[in-house]
């Protein structure tokens, strides 16, 4: 199979490859996450991720990117995002132009018509080029099908578009081309890598879901949180590490508004850097929670078991 | 012996005269070839078949993967065509040999919401052990073959079944399974169970009282009858070495009856847990509600649930349709001002479409809470497609809920309004006042209002002059009732003094009566 394939896919060459590729860019990649990126670009589908706010949804799409030195091109969705912003718009004040200097040239593109029919004719058979390329302003969707080498498509918090754009989405998602009603179809030049993101605040629709690959993460579990936090933050202590990391997993088994989530942990351990800290205490913990939880309910609800919490913490990691 | 498929290999005449499945067809040739040590007699297979069955030859792995699929479909997953195509090619590119990738894999395909990972993580794990003999003393000595074998690769239903007639197996088969027990193979006794399975039409099995059914009919396939025979000669031999032999020989069989019974159980999780689902949901879409036990109610809500989207997206929707087709000249021209007037962008009238207002007034008293419950839950699900809602209980007196409802889920929501309100008999006159008296000022002509009750207001004034001012102010009164229509204004209820303010009174003690009454009143506005 690699020989078919051209040299740009080497990188992509197993799920191995992949998951290495994903660590040098600094994404500690899960087998699922990197047999999800392996499997979209063999069988050519997008890949929908889901999963709470704050697991790297989006920092996947840019460590692919990174990796395969592709450009990343992203768009955010939000309610009453259409068309024009999302694949292309027309250059109206250069359309505007083009008729004024139409208007001026006309009656050399007529000619010596001697009546109106031949004038018509000749008007008819002039090209025009109001509804052309050279009038179109690619937006990011039309934008990631004309590189010339490939791009990463991140499509940001899909679930924040409305129902009508995500109908409009699926033949980008399908077929890797778009419709333009005054120009007529356009394929990519190479399919893109596409990735979605949706934070399921709604349902998405059948028809887009089985277009997807279907990517849910989680919260890691303890080992590969701290892989991660290592690659992120480098120079963190290594026992800190151990404790900061099953702090954070126990506040998750917590009824909590909002728990952590692996971002909040990545800002915890920069500060916790700054502050060169070593060791986990009540008062540090204490001063630093809101870090981690962004609700004043959850920080009440946490500062009760502050000492039990940290105590389990330290006694994982061997600290006493 | 006659085999049906020669190409497929489901049996190898060995020189001891038994007969083991070759893993050409049954079990799978890993890397290098599973060969069953067979001791006893047990003939391992020719080496020409397991290279056979290993090769991916004309459409590999499609009947094999529509097997999974058909399992996955049965488990609740909702596998389309395109789905299984991509499936296959997904299972070109991985291959077999890696469970966890392959698991992975299908995973991105199939399964598309939470709920769904965890049913495909259960169904595959499930599907992926069936090979598994269970009769075994110790689980990881049973495992470890179990784990070498492809269930991808095991032939197609009934391979070689028509050429064995039932007689030619029945003798073979308990000469074959006296020897199998006795040795103890419990890799060949596995494969063995899973071509008399395949021969019994197992995956047709969808409740649970055809169990013992199939594993009959299982263990006679293996050639139980004939064995048993054996075993009652052998007693009657009277010689103590038979009679030894014999008893040993039950022990196993008991055994094999267990390890039975127990594949047949996987094969109902597998083949039949979305049936069961599906006709219990369709019985509880049409069940009273006060009929419901409790253990039905969680799946009550999600059911609630799922038709209230369907409904809320499909009137969200018709609410932005445009009206294309005439131009708002006004409004084309003052956007197309910066140039110079020439319409570069069109703009079209816009029918405005109102949502609907709701008002919905709940009896929480005893008899109705059940059914109150429901209405609020399916009112708060389809909250999209409607404007403003505002929602009151009563009893014997009313308050409003709206914000008990909007900040707390609904199961919740619902345990705290009973505490506050869902005491005493109910008095609808008395409530009705209270709503003149708080909230009457917010009825506009847009307003739809909805009262559940049974209109049983124990004797008590029913107000119906409030009501009537109430049907004047609003655009429609829609009242609900629980009781079927025989037993309205009988006893103490008032339903037929209230019904003339009404526009519609209906009976509503099901999901699907809610799911009726919930439709027109969107279907209304649209």
């Amino acid at each position: 199979v690699d020989d078919a394939l051209p040299p740009g896919d080497a990188p992509l060459r197993s799920i191995d490859a992949v998951e290495r590729g994903l660590g040098e860019a600094g994404y500690i990649a899960s087998r699922q996450i990197s047999t999800a990126v392996y499997m979209a670009h063999h069988l050519q589908k997008p890949i929908l991720v889901e999963g709470p706010a704050g697991v790297g949804k989006t920092e996947l799409a840019k460590s692919v990117a990174s990796w395969l030195k592709l450009p990343l091109i992203r768009m955010q969705c939000y309610e009453g995002l259409d068309e024009s912003k999302a694949l292309y718009e027309w250059k109206y004040g250069k359309q505007l132009l083009y008729t004024q200097i139409l208007k001026d040239k006309i009656s050399s593109v007529i000619g010596e018509a001697d009546n109106l029919a031949s004038a018509l004719d000749k008007l008819h058979a002039f090209g025009d080029v109001f509804f052309s390329q050279q009038f179109l302003e690619p937006r990011p969707l039309l934008r990631s099908l004309q590189e010339p080498d490939g791009s990463v498509l991140l499509i940001d918090e899909i679930d924040k578009s409305d129902q009508e754009f995500e109908a409009f989405l699926l033949e980008i998602l399908s077929d890797y081309q778009v419709t333009i009603p005054e120009i007529g179809t356009m394929g990519a030049i190479v399919p893109p890598i596409v990735l979605l993101t949706s934070n399921s605040t709604r349902d998405l629709g059948d028809a887009l879901k089985r277009r997807c690959l279907h990517l849910h993460i989680g919260f890691p579990d303890e080992r590969l949180e701290a892989r991660i936090i290592a690659s992120r933050v480098p120079g963190i202590d290594a026992r800190l590490l151990k404790q900061l990391v099953s702090f954070v997993q126990q506040l998750r088994t917590l009824d909590l508004k909002k728990v952590p989530s692996v971002s909040e942990t990545i800002d915890w351990a920069k500060i916790m850097l700054l502050l060169h800290a070593s060791v986990l205490d009540v008062d540090l913990v204490r001063d630093t929670l809101n870090v981690l939880l962004k609700f004043e309910a959850d920080i009440e609800a946490a500062s009760r078991q502050l000492a039990g919490l940290t105590h389990k913490a330290r006694q994982d990691a061997g600290v006493t | 012996m006659a085999i049906g498929d020669p190409g497929r290999g489901v049996a190898t005449p060995g020189p001891g005269g038994v007969t083991t499945p070759g893993p050409g067809g049954v079990t799978t040739p890993g890397p290098g070839g599973v060969t069953t040590p067979g001791p006893g007699g047990v003939t391992t297979p020719a080496p020409g078949d397991a290279a056979r069955g290993g090769t991916p030859g004309i459409a590999p792995a499609s009947e094999p993967l529509r097997r999974f699929l058909q399992v996955a479909r049965g488990a609740g997953l909702r596998v389309s065509a395109a789905e299984g195509i991509d499936a296959a090619r997904a299972v070109d590119i991985v291959g077999f040999a890696d469970r966890t990738v392959l698991k992975d894999t299908l995973g991105l395909l199939l399964a598309k919401t939470p709920e769904e990972k965890t049913a495909y993580d259960e169904v595959f794990d499930i599907y992926f052990k069936r090979d598994a003999f269970a009769g075994g003393d110790d689980p990881a000595e049973t495992a470890a073959p179990a784990s070498e074998q492809d269930p991808f690769s095991s032939p197609p239903y009934g391979a070689g079944g028509d050429g064995m007639g039932g007689d030619g197996m029945g003798g073979q088969g308990g000469q074959s399974l006296g020897s199998l027990l006795a040795s103890d193979d419990r890799a060949a006794l596995a494969t063995a169970m899973e071509l008399a399975a395949r021969q019994s039409g197992v995956e047709n099995i969808r409740f649970f009282t055809q169990k013992n059914l199939y594993a009959r009919r299982i263990l006679e396939r293996m050639g139980l009858r004939a064995l048993e025979r054996d075993m009652e000669t052998m007693r009657q031999s009277g010689t103590q070495e038979a009679l030894g032999r014999a008893d040993y020989l039950a022990g196993r069989v008991e055994a094999l009856r267990d390890a039975v019974r127990d594949f047949v159980e996987r094969n109902l999780l597998l083949f039949a847990k979305g049936d069961t689902e599906r006709f219990r949901e369709e019985l509880l879409k049409s069940a009273r509600f006060s009929n419901l036990e409790r253990r039905d109610l969680d799946r009550m809500r999600v059911l609630v649930r799922q038709m209230a989207k369907k409904l809320a997206a499909r009137y969200a929707r018709t609410r932005r349709r445009r009206l294309r087709g005439q131009l708002d000249t006004r409004r084309t021209l003052r956007r197309n001002m910066g140039w110079g007037g020439v319409p570069f962008v069109t703009v079209w009238k816009q029918k405005h479409i109102d949502k609907p207002r709701v008002m919905v007034l709940c009896d929480v008293s005893g008899s109705v809470a059940a059914m109150a419950q429901f209405l609020l839950m399916f009112m708060y699900a389809v909250n999209e497609a409607l404007s403003d809602i505002r929602s009151f209980a009563f009893a014997g007196s009313l308050i409003e809920v709206s914000e008990i409802l909007e900040q707390q889920p609904v199961e919740q929501a619902i345990a705290r309004i009973m505490s506050l309100i869902g005491f005493g008999s109910s008095n609808y006159g008395n409530a009705f006042s209270d709503f003149e008296d708080g909230w009457m000022k917010f009825v506009t002509n847009k307003t739809t209002v909805i009262i559940l009750g049974d209109a049983r207001g124990n004797r008590t004034d029913p107000r119906t002059d409030v009501l009537a001012r109430l049907s004047q102010r609003s655009r429609r009164i829609i009242w609900l009732n629980p009781e079927y229509r025989s037993a309205w204004g009988t006893g103490d209820s008032d339903m037929y003094r209230y019904a003339p303010f009404c526009s519609l009174v209906t009976v509503c003690n099901t999901l699907r009566h809610l799911e009726r009454v919930i439709t027109d009143i969107l279907e209304d506005a649209a």
